[in-house]
């Protein structure tokens, strides 16, 4: 995601990753990937929840995690696109993303 | 008939069991890193079919008590087994996410702490200037 950032900004779209995990947890996993886009703190998985994404018990010591997936959500707040793997090692490739970002007004 | 017993090595079958190993370690510290190699672990795959191809000439070849060489083998093809059985079955067990927003809905909006422990709002990156939208990707974690 980060080597394609400046393609996605030259088509306006921010990524932003979010996950259960602490601001601290973010910030050292982002510190390590070299990530410049937003990592966000979804402590007790609510929003995670609100987009059925809840993988119960998956994470780390029986964590409650959320379960992949990727939305591309227009200026409106309408969801254009999305993808919920069927494996999680198989995520969405960039092309894919900005493909569907291209028909967005 | 052997002059002497000299102590040797059964090099296939030993390198065979390293090889397996190898080729475990290999997918989840290198070759997950790339999808070509991630997604269908076919490099990987192939490092194990010469690992037990060399696991069964070491097999063969063994004289005196097999049950060692037997082992060995067993072992590798069952890392290689565990391999599969994780990549192939376990990261498909998924829950269903029957309700997740589709296309067309409207998602769901939400306030979340960033790194630097500051409040982002989904309809803040929206509005911003040049916005023309953002891609959520939700993820497992950092484990």
């Amino acid at each position: 995601m980060e080597e394609h950032l400046t393609e996605f900004r030259a088509a306006g779209i921010q990524p932003v990753a979010i996950s259960v995990d602490t601001p601290d947890e973010s910030r050292d996993l982002s510190k390590k990937a070299g990530y410049t886009f937003p990592l966000l703190s979804d402590r007790d998985a609510e929003t995670i929840r609100r987009y059925d994404l809840l993988h119960k018990g998956a994470g780390e010591h029986g964590r409650d995690i959320a379960r992949p997936a990727e939305f591309l959500v227009d200026r409106n707040g309408v969801v254009r696109w999305r993808n919920l793997t069927g494996d999680f090692r198989v995520r969405a490739r960039p092309e894919q993303i900005l493909d569907a970002a291209r028909t967005m007004p | 008939m052997h002059a002497h017993m000299s102590r040797h090595i059964n090099w296939p079958l030993w390198s065979g069991f390293a090889l397996s190993i190898a080729a475990f370690l290999s997918y989840f510290f290198f070759f997950v890193r790339f999808p070509i190699t991630r997604d269908v672990p076919w490099a990987t795959l192939i490092l194990f079919a010469i690992a037990i191809v060399l696991l069964v000439i070491g097999l063969r070849k063994t004289v005196g008590r097999r049950i060692v060489a037997w082992i060995v083998t067993i072992l590798g093809i069952g890392i290689c087994a565990f391999f599969c059985a994780a990549v192939f079955i376990g990261s498909r067990q998924l829950p269903a996410s029957e309700h997740a927003p589709g296309i067309g809905a409207t998602a769901p909006g939400f306030v979340l702490l960033d790194t630097n422990r500051r409040p982002v709002a989904l309809s803040q990156l929206l509005a911003e200037p040049g916005s023309k939208g953002v891609i959520l990707i939700f993820y497992r974690g950092y484990w």
